[in-house]
C-alpha cells in the first residue's frame, strides 16, 4: 500500500471528523456513572467482573475445603453441608461463566479497546452500551441475593437440568434461590444481546478509512466473531430460561413429565427433560466460545507483538476463528452422549466435535510459528500469552477424548471433564484476561504495572493452576464422577482422597498469588512508573493516541490507516516495527 | 526468563505426562466385553494425544528460550506465514481427529444401535432420590404394570417402584437394592427415572447412561467377571447425589438362579 495522505506525518485524515462526537461529561454521575464512553464502561465491566472472579474464587475454596475436611467448623460460616456444597458449585460455575468468562473479555477489553483499534470515537450506540452494562450489573446483584433468600442459593449446578432445576421441591435451595438464578440469567442474555449488537454495528460502520476487515487486529476479530456468536446464543438462552420460570411458577410442562418426588405426584405431564438439554448446550457450547475466542485474539496480538514478528498466517487465523465460530453452533450434542438422545446423532455431533479441533490446531501451529525466528521480549504480558498457549494445547487435547462418544461412557460427568474445561474455558481464557490486564494497563492508567510481582505472580499461577486441574484428569479416569461432596460413599474412590487433598493445597497457594495481582493492579494505578504512549512499541491505533485516551479516542482526528495490524521487523523500516497509521513506510499488508 | 520459561513448561510436562505413563491413576478395572474395546480406544488416543502434548509442550518451551532477545540474536525474518504449511498441518489434523473418531464408533454401534440378544437377563433400573432399584420379571418373563399413585419410597422395594400387584404379571415381579447378575450373559437393561435425571454408572463395567424421567431407556452390557461392583450416580440429582450408590453383585448363572429363586420364595 502506497502512502496517499503523505502530507500528514501523524497518518490522521485532516478532512475526517468524528461522527459521534459528543462533548466529554463534566458531572461526577455521567462521567463515570451512567456514562457513555466506551472506554469507562469497559472499566466497569472489568471491574464487575474482578468482583465477580473474587466471589467465585471463594466460593471454589470453599468447595475444596469441604471436600477435604466435611465437618470443619469455618470462621462465620460455620460447616458445610453436602447441599450448601451443591449450592457452592451452582454458584461458582454460573458467577465464573457468565459475570467473568463472558463479562470481562468482551464487556471489559472488548468495550475499551474495539472502537479504539477500529480508528473509531466510540461503540455504535453508547446510550446502548451504558444499558448493557447497568443491565448486567442488576444481574449480578439479582444472582447475589440468591444466597440471601430462605432455602439459599440452588443446587442445581450451573447447567440447571430439569426437572431438578423445575421442581420446587426436589432439593434446598430449589424455592426463590432458583427462580433468582434464572431470572438473574435471563436478564444477563438480554445485556448481552444489546452488547452483541453494538459490537456487531461497531465493527461493521464505524471503521476508520484504510481500515479494511482484513486489516483489523485479532482481537477485533475475535471480539466481532464472539458478538455473533453471543447474538445467536443469548437469544436461545434467554427464550429457555423463560420456560423453565413458567414451568417453576405457572404449572406448565415444557421440561417436566410426570414425575413422582418423595411419593408426591407433581402435577406436570408430557414435558421433556432432554429439550432443556438442547437448548441450554445449544446456548452452553458456542458459550465455551465466546469465552475463549477473546483470549485467542488477545494471544495472537501479544505473540506477535512480543516476537517482533508479524503474526504467522493472518489470515489463516482469521478463517480458523470463523470456523471455531460456525462449528461451534452444530457440537452441542457433544454434552448429551448419555443423555438417553438418539445413539445415531451421537455420530454427527461427534464428527462435528473432532473437526472443530482442526480450526484450533491451526491456531496452536500459527502462534508457535509466529514465536519460531522472532525475538522474544519477556515482558509480562508475554508470559501470560505464552501460558494462554500452554493451557490451550493442554486444555485442548482432552477434547479429543470426550469427543468420542464410546470414550465418553467412562469419562462423562467425571472430574475427568471438570479438568478439561477448567484448563481450556477457565485458566486459558484468565490467562488472556491476565495477558490483556498487563498489556493494556499502561494505556488504560496512564501507569506501569510492576514488572518483578507480574513474574511471580505469573509463575505461581502457570504452576499452581496446572497442579490443581491437570489431577482432575486422573481422577476422572479412575472413575470420580463431578459434583460429590464426599468421596467416602464409595470404595473404589478411597484412593483417591490424597490427590484430591493435593489439589486443596495447590488451590490455597495458587488462591494466595492472586492477591499479588490485585495489589500490584491497585499499587501501580497510583504509584506505578509514568507509561509511555506505546511503552510495548506496538502497532495498532491504541497505542497512536494519548495515554490514557481522550474522551473522543483520537483527540478531534479521525486516523487513517495503511497497514495490517502486525507490521514487525519489515525490512527496510527505520525501526522494528511499522505502526497500522504510518503513511511514510511502504510494506505489502 | 527464556530458560525460566522453558524449565516450567517442560517440567508440567513432563509431571502431567509421566503419571498418565506411570499409569499411577488409571480407569479402573474392566470386568465387561465393551472394557477391552473401550479400553484400547482410550489408549490410542491416549498416546496420540500424549505425543502431540509433549511435541507442541516441547516446541513452545524450546522457541520461547531459542528465539529469546538477545544481543547475538539473530535477524528477525519478516514474514506473514507459509501457506504451504498451513495446509499441511490442516489436512494432518483432520485426518488424524476424524480417523481416530471413526474406529472409536465401531464399538459404540456395537453397543447401541442393536437391540438386546435373545436369552439375555431383562432388568428394570429405577433411579429415585437418592437410591437404586432393580426389577426382574419372575417366571412369565413379563414386567407387570408399576404406578405412580402406588409410590413409596419410604417403604422400599416393590413399594418404591410403585409396583401394582392387582396386575396378575407383577405378581412374581422381584424388586432389590442390590443387583445380581449371571456371568458372562448380556443384561437387557430397560432405565428408568421417577423424579429427576440420574445417570446409572457402573465404572468396572464401562457403562453409564442416563436414567430419564418420562423415558424407557434400553441398553446392554455384558459383565464378563464374577465380582462385586460399585454403582454410582453420575449425574447431579440434588443433596444426597454422593451418596446414591449401589452394588451390582457378578455370580455364576447356578448362584443366580438360587438367588432369584430364593427371593420369589420370599415374596409367597
Amino acid at each position: 500500500m502506497v502512502a496517499q495522505d503523505a502530507h500528514d506525518p501523524h497518518g490522521n485524515d485532516p478532512h475526517a471528523h468524528a461522527i459521534h462526537a459528543h462533548a466529554a461529561p463534566t458531572s461526577f454521575i455521567r462521567k463515570y456513572i451512567f456514562s457513555l464512553d466506551h472506554k469507562v464502561i469497559g472499566l466497569q465491566y472489568y471491574f464487575l467482573a474482578l468482583a465477580a472472579v473474587f466471589v467465585g474464587m471463594f466460593l471454589s475454596l470453599l468447595m475444596r475445603i469441604h471436600m477435604i475436611w466435611p465437618t470443619a467448623n469455618l470462621p462465620l460460616i460455620g460447616e458445610i453441608k453436602p447441599e450448601t456444597y451443591l449450592s457452592l458449585l451452582t454458584m461458582h460455575g454460573t458467577i465464573m461463566v457468565f459475570f467473568v468468562l463472558t463479562t470481562a473479555p468482551q464487556g471489559g477489553f472488548g468495550n475499551y479497546f474495539l472502537p479504539i483499534q477500529i480508528g473509531a470515537p466510540d461503540m455504535a450506540f453508547p446510550v446502548l452500551n451504558m444499558l448493557s452494562f447497568w443491565t448486567t450489573f442488576i444481574a449480578f446483584m439479582v444472582i447475589l441475593a440468591a444466597f440471601f433468600v430462605t432455602g439459599g442459593a440452588p443446587l442445581h449446578g450451573w447447567t440447571g437440568y430439569a426437572p431438578l432445576s423445575a421442581l420446587q421441591s426436589a432439593g434446598p435451595g430449589e424455592q426463590l434461590g432458583a427462580d433468582l438464578w434464572i431470572t438473574s440469567i435471563a436478564i444477563f442474555c438480554v445485556a448481552s444481546l444489546m452488547g452483541a449488537l453494538n459490537f456487531i454495528t461497531t465493527v461493521l460502520d464505524l471503521r476508520a478509512k484504510g481500515m479494511t476487515m482484513m486489516r483489523m487486529p485479532l482481537t477485533v476479530w475475535a471480539w466481532f466473531i464472539t458478538a455473533i456468536l453471543g447474538l445467536l446464543a443469548f437469544g436461545v438462552l434467554l427464550s429457555a430460561g423463560i420456560l423453565l420460570l413458567l414451568d417453576r411458577n405457572l404449572g406448565t410442562s415444557f421440561y417436566v413429565p410426570l414425575v413422582v418426588v418423595n411419593g408426591q405426584i407433581m402435577g406436570h405431564k408430557g414435558g421433556s427433560p432432554l429439550l432443556w438439554q438442547h437448548l441450554f448446550w445449544f446456548f452452553g457450547h458456542p458459550e465455551v466460545y465466546i469465552a475463549i475466542l477473546p483470549g485467542m485474539g488477545v494471544a495472537s496480538q501479544l505473540l506477535s507483538t512480543f516476537s517482533r514478528k508479524p503474526i504467522f498466517g493472518y489470515k489463516a487465523m482469521v478463517y480458523a476463528l470463523m470456523g471455531i465460530g460456525f462449528l461451534g453452533f452444530m457440537v452441542w450434542g457433544h454434552h448429551m452422549f448419555m443423555s438417553g438422545m438418539s445413539p445415531y446423532s451421537a455420530f454427527a455431533f461427534s464428527i462435528m466435535t473432532m473437526a472443530i479441533g482442526v480450526p484450533s490446531a491451526i491456531k496452536t501451529f500459527n502462534w508457535l510459528g509466529t514465536i519460531r525466528g522472532g525475538r522474544v521480549r519477556f515482558q509480562t504480558p508475554m508470559l501470560y500469552a505464552i501460558g494462554f498457549v500452554s493451557l490451550f494445547v493442554s486444555g485442548g487435547l482432552s477434547g479429543p477424548f470426550l469427543a468420542q462418544p464410546v470414550l465418553d461412557i467412562p469419562l462423562h460427568d467425571t472430574a475427568f471433564v471438570v479438568g478439561h474445561f477448567h484448563l481450556i474455558m477457565g485458566v486459558a481464557a484468565i490467562f488472556g484476561m491476565f495477558a490483556a490486564t498487563y498489556y493494556w494497563f499502561p494505556k488504560m492508567f496512564g501507569r506501569m504495572m510492576n514488572e518483578k510481582w507480574g513474574r511471580v505472580h505469573f509463575f505461581l499461577t502457570l504452576a499452581g493452576t496446572y497442579a490443581i486441574f491437570m489431577p482432575m484428569h486422573y481422577l476422572g479416569m479412575a472413575g470420580q464422577p463431578r459434583r460429590y461432596s464426599q468421596f467416602t460413599e464409595l470404595a473404589y474412590l478411597q484412593h483417591l482422597i490424597p490427590l484430591n487433598r493435593f489439589m486443596t493445597y495447590a488451590a490455597f497457594v495458587t488462591i494466595a498469588a492472586q492477591f499479588i495481582f490485585v495489589i500490584n493492579l491497585f499499587w501501580s494505578m497510583f504509584k506505578g512508573p509514568k507509561a509511555s504512549d506505546n511503552p510495548w512499541e506496538a502497532t495498532t491505533l491504541e497505542w497512536t493516541t494519548a495515554t490514557p485516551p481522550p474522551h473522543d479516542n483520537f483527540g478531534g482526528r479521525t486516523p487513517v490507516v495503511y497497514h495490517g495490524p502486525y507490521e514487525y521487523s519489515v525490512t527496510g523500516a527505520p525501526k522494528d516495527y511499522v505502526m497500522q497509521n504510518d503513511p511514510a513506510t511502504v510494506t505489502s499488508h | 526468563m527464556g530458560l525460566a520459561l522453558l524449565a516450567i513448561i517442560w517440567l508440567i510436562t513432563f509431571f502431567s505426562t509421566y503419571f498418565f505413563v506411570a499409569k499411577t491413576w488409571w480407569l479402573p478395572h474392566g470386568a465387561s466385553t465393551a472394557a477391552a474395546f473401550i479400553d484400547n480406544q482410550f489408549a490410542l488416543t491416549y498416546v496420540l494425544m500424549g505425543v502431540v502434548f509433549v511435541a507442541a509442550q516441547g516446541a513452545l518451551g524450546l522457541f520461547v528460550w531459542q528465539y529469546r532477545d538477545r544481543a547475538d540474536a539473530k535477524k528477525v525474518e519478516y514474514s506473514h506465514g507459509n501457506v504451504k504449511l498451513e495446509v499441511v498441518w490442516t489436512v494432518l489434523t483432520a485426518v488424524l481427529f476424524v480417523g481416530l473418531n471413526l474406529m472409536g464408533s465401531n464399538v459404540w454401534a456395537r453397543e447401541r444401535f442393536a437391540p438386546a440378544e435373545s436369552g439375555s437377563v431383562p432388568v428394570e433400573v429405577t433411579g429415585m432420590q437418592f437410591a437404586w432399584y432393580f426389577r426382574y420379571p419372575g417366571a412369565d418373563g413379563k414386567f407387570g404394570a408399576t404406578s405412580p399413585k402406588l409410590m413409596d419410597p419410604s417403604a422400599g422395594n416393590e413399594a418404591a417402584v410403585g409396583l401394582d400387584t392387582s396386575d396378575p404379571a407383577a405378581k412374581d415381579d422381584v424388586v432389590t437394592g442390590t443387583m445380581y447378575l449371571p456371568v458372562n450373559r448380556q443384561v437387557d437393561l430397560r432405565l428408568r427415572a421417577v423424579d429427576v435425571i440420574h445417570s446409572f454408572f457402573v465404572p468396572n463395567m464401562r457403562f453409564k447412561q442416563d436414567a430419564v424421567p418420562g423415558l424407557e431407556i434400553r441398553m446392554h452390557f455384558t459383565p464378563t467377571e464374577v465380582g462385586d461392583y460399585e454403582i454410582a450416580c453420575a449425574e447431579l440429582c440434588g443433596l444426597g447425589h454422593y451418596k446414591m450408590h449401589g452394588m451390582l453383585k457378578v455370580v455364576s448363572q447356578e448362584d443366580f438362579d438360587k438367588w432369584l429363586a430364593a427371593r420369589e420364595a420370599e415374596k409367597q
